[in-house]
């Protein structure tokens, strides 16, 4: 169908919006708003990181999956303990795919559930003793661990423990860094502040442990990478560029993280932050405390990888420049096939994106690069900050939500009736029993990477099997199809 | 008759335990059937009729056995004096955990357990301070204590704790039945004690149900961990709480509070001269500087 005009978009935006009692409508239609680039702040047209309307359908996480889920719980070489009740942490195990390498169970934990199980008896006692006693255990159990994080449930805020004593405690005993983390779930108003408390929870407890340890080799072509989770291998494929480019890549967090590489980013001299979202607290903090620039970019698609290699380059010496060159032209044929391959299958195609952090803007340029069109996209827990810099991506007059419920996802979709949705698990049904073409782009659908040029053949082969797959063909059966054919004959 | 519960809160230090264990002692001695537990982790309402120190709790022993599931009701319902049914929740030391969870978990304990038999014709509650959380507001909600009794002085304080349980009982009241039944006057002998409480209870909808006068057997018994009912039953004291029992036995009068003002309550601790009248030219004013104006 064609583009919807600036005045349509709004008018469907009134309309969603008009079914709400007059509170809810009041606070949600803050939350949705039609792209304008004359516009250079969003805060002029969008709120964000609002609490989230109560019976409105939300898909946000709490502090803890921001937390546990997201920033602490790929750290592959440490044992996160999932400290209250035991079901935060086991529906949280191995959720994403942070790919990672080691043998889980003796020097990895990635998929492993650790719980200090709350019963009555802990809530009412308290659980300090009950922790205390389940590091001495893991201690013996897993003695290759390289350290350990506490991530807080809810009780452990109700109740008062104090997890910092015994983290100390036994931090000194095992001489291991023990990292205490104040997730609780009831705090702020998505994983966001999750995100960040485990920020800060890294600056105190680990990051500066090598301070005035000048033992490490640096050599002026470090950086790290930060905020890339490894879904699928997501870090992997971008680490390949970096390298061949000329740069060490020193540390990478947390997908397939340790934390001897989180210790050792102090010593970079640049900081990749990929995911902005989740980590660019910790960056600011390290260009404050140890001068290290950070610097955002985007591996995914061609155009994107190219811009963000020769903005990277930048920050160091010509042969790194010419590295980057040299990395660029090296692919070119490679991306440029799977351009010619893709793109006339996939051609003037519209995606409605709805996801976390970063993905809802990252992920613009690949579309693009096979000729696709975003024309509505939106953030599960983002900040402004995050949509200033989404005006710039998306199309003048395409559709922003903040936040979106189930119901204004569906109403948006039917009225702008996109080719593809790209959101997660909660959403993939529904709309794939509407007959609408979906990929999960959290986990992307169990595929990856996406990546990097690597991730980019995958991403194409990937959203072209869903688009054009013959299933879509066959959701009428034959009686409906009668009926449907004869009704319309009706009319 | 039918099984009545009762609740007893009021300000920390004010006499609870030693009241209630007394009160309890005087109905089973007129032949009722009663059960106590105690809503504190100190755990010191079932002493004088057990002369024990401290009951076990049932939260220690469901530590010590794994969980609360693991526990048998006669493991923690311990019989004293006049066949009195005892129970302890307990709860953690000071400064861990959640005391309040403690006594949910312990009174959904007695009931899964069946502890209130049929024949009981009391069950009372004897709470920690004042009703600080949920978990201490347990015992008035539904299905739990109908009536609630306040023990306070002429105090200032206990005064101040007694509206403030009163505004916790209308919470309760209006969406189950729990109803104030009363304040029960545990005399710290300071002027014109009775008027005052009379007052107060008239002011909050209620009654004062007994004035308890302060006696020094009270506290020869507590020392052999007795009642003054077992201790010493011809005492003027064990008479007073006979008359309590009685009363309470009898009591018709349970009410939805109507908690005053802290203007009110003000006023009225003026009128017995327990404060004074503000004066408002000496607020925030500190010694040093009311010492410059007293010069100047």
């Amino acid at each position: 169908m064609p583009d919807l005009t600036r005045e349509e978009t709004q008018g469907l935006i009134e309309e969603v919006l008009e079914v709400y009692p007059e509170k809810a409508k009041k606070i949600r239609e803050k939350h949705l708003t039609v792209n304008d680039h004359a516009i250079d702040q969003s805060k002029s047209c969008i709120k964000s990181n609002r609490k989230s309307v109560p019976g409105a359908m939300t898909i946000r996480g709490c502090a803890y999956a921001g937390s546990k889920g997201v920033v602490w719980g790929p750290i592959k070489d440490m044992i996160h303990i999932s400290h209250g009740p035991v079901g935060c942490g086991q529906y949280s195990r191995a959720g994403r795919r942070n790919y990672y390498v080691g043998t889980t169970g003796v020097n990895t934990f990635g998929t492993m559930n650790f719980t200090s199980d709350f019963q009555e008896k802990d809530i009412v006692f308290g659980g300090d003793k009950k922790l205390a006693k389940l590091i001495d255990e893991i201690e013996t159990l897993f003695p290759l661990n390289k350290g350990i994080t506490v991530q807080s449930e809810c009780p452990i805020g109700l109740i008062g423990d104090d997890i910092e004593a015994v983290s100390k405690a036994k931090g000194k005993e095992y001489e291991k860094t023990i990292v205490p983390v104040r997730c609780e779930g009831f705090r702020g108003v998505s994983q966001s502040l999750g995100h960040h408390i485990a920020n800060d929870a890294v600056r105190d407890w680990a990051l500066d442990k090598r301070d005035g340890d000048n033992s490490f080799e640096t050599t002026p072509y470090d950086v790290a990478i930060l905020g890339d989770y490894n879904i699928g291998g997501d870090a992997w494929a971008s680490r390949i560029l970096l390298e061949e480019m000329g740069l060490r890549v020193v540390a990478q967090w947390s997908g397939d993280g340790s934390i001897s590489e989180m210790e050792l980013t102090p010593k970079v001299k640049l900081n990749l932050l990929h995911c902005y979202r989740s980590m660019n607290y910790i960056s600011r903090h390290m260009e404050e405390k140890y001068g290290i620039p950070w610097m955002e970019y985007n591996f995914f698609g061609p155009t994107k990888i190219e811009e963000s290699l020769r903005k990277i380059a930048e920050f160091f010496d010509d042969t790194i420049k010419e590295g980057a060159e040299r990395v660029i032209a090296k692919y070119k044929a490679e991306y440029q096939a799977v351009i010619d391959k893709y793109r006339p299958r996939l051609e003037g195609k519209k995606v409605m994106l709805y996801v976390g952090g970063l993905r809802p803007r990252h992920v613009i340029g690949a579309y693009e690069d096979l000729g696709m069109e975003v024309v509505g996209t939106g953030y599960e827990f983002a900040h402004n900050d995050d949509y200033d810099r989404t005006i710039k991506e998306m199309g003048d007059a395409t559709l922003i939500y903040d936040d979106v419920t189930g119901y204004e996802f569906e109403e948006f979709v039917k009225k702008v009736k996109p080719d593809l949705i790209g959101s997660g698990i909660k959403e993939k049904y529904i709309f794939q029993k509407m007959g609408i073409p979906f990929r999960q782009m959290h986990s992307w659908d169990y595929s990856g990477p996406y990546h990097g040029y690597d991730g980019f053949a995958i991403f194409a082969r990937d959203m072209d099997m869903t688009l054009n797959n013959p299933c879509w063909d066959k959701l009428t059966p034959p009686w409906k199809q009668a009926a449907g054919s004869e009704a319309l004959a009706a009319e | 008759m039918a099984l009545r519960q009762a609740a007893i809160y009021g300000k920390g230090g004010i006499g609870k335990s030693t009241t209630t264990q007394n009160l309890v002692a005087a109905l089973a001695e007129a032949g009722k059937k009663v059960m106590i537990v105690g809503c504190d982790p100190k755990a010191d309402s079932t002493r004088l009729i057990l002369h024990s120190k401290a009951q076990n709790t049932i939260m220690q022993m469901a530590a010590d056995a794994g969980s609360v599931e693991d526990l048998e009701l006669e493991d923690v319902l311990k019989k004293g004096y006049g066949d009195i049914a005892c129970v302890e929740s307990g709860g953690p030391e000071p400064g861990v955990g959640c005391a309040g969870r403690g006594v949910i978990t312990a009174i959904n304990f007695l009931e899964e357990e069946g502890a209130y038999e049929e024949d009981l014709d009391f069950v009372f509650y004897d709470v920690l301070g004042d009703v600080v959380c949920g978990g201490f507001a347990m015992p008035i909600r539904e299905n739990k204590a109908q009536e609630i009794y306040i023990v306070c002085s002429g105090e200032m304080m206990a005064m101040y704790a007694a509206n403030n349980i009163a505004k916790g009982i209308v919470k309760y009241a209006n969406s189950g039945g729990v109803r104030l039944a009363g304040l029960i006057c545990n005399s710290r002998n300071t002027a014109r004690e009775d008027e005052l409480i009379i007052e107060l209870a008239r002011q909050l909808g209620t009654q004062m149900i007994h004035f308890v006068p302060r006696d020094n057997v009270v506290q020869r018994a507590e020392i052999r961990r007795m009642t003054v009912i077992e201790y010493d039953p011809k005492a003027k004291q064990a008479d007073e709480y006979r008359a309590l029992a009685k009363k309470i036995i009898e009591n018709q009068m349970f009410v939805i509070p109507t908690p005053i003002s802290m203007d009110a309550l003000e006023d009225l601790l003026m009128e017995f001269g327990l404060m004074d009248e503000e004066d408002e030219s000496i607020i925030g004013k500190t010694a040093e500087a009311e010492g410059v104006a007293a010069t100047a």
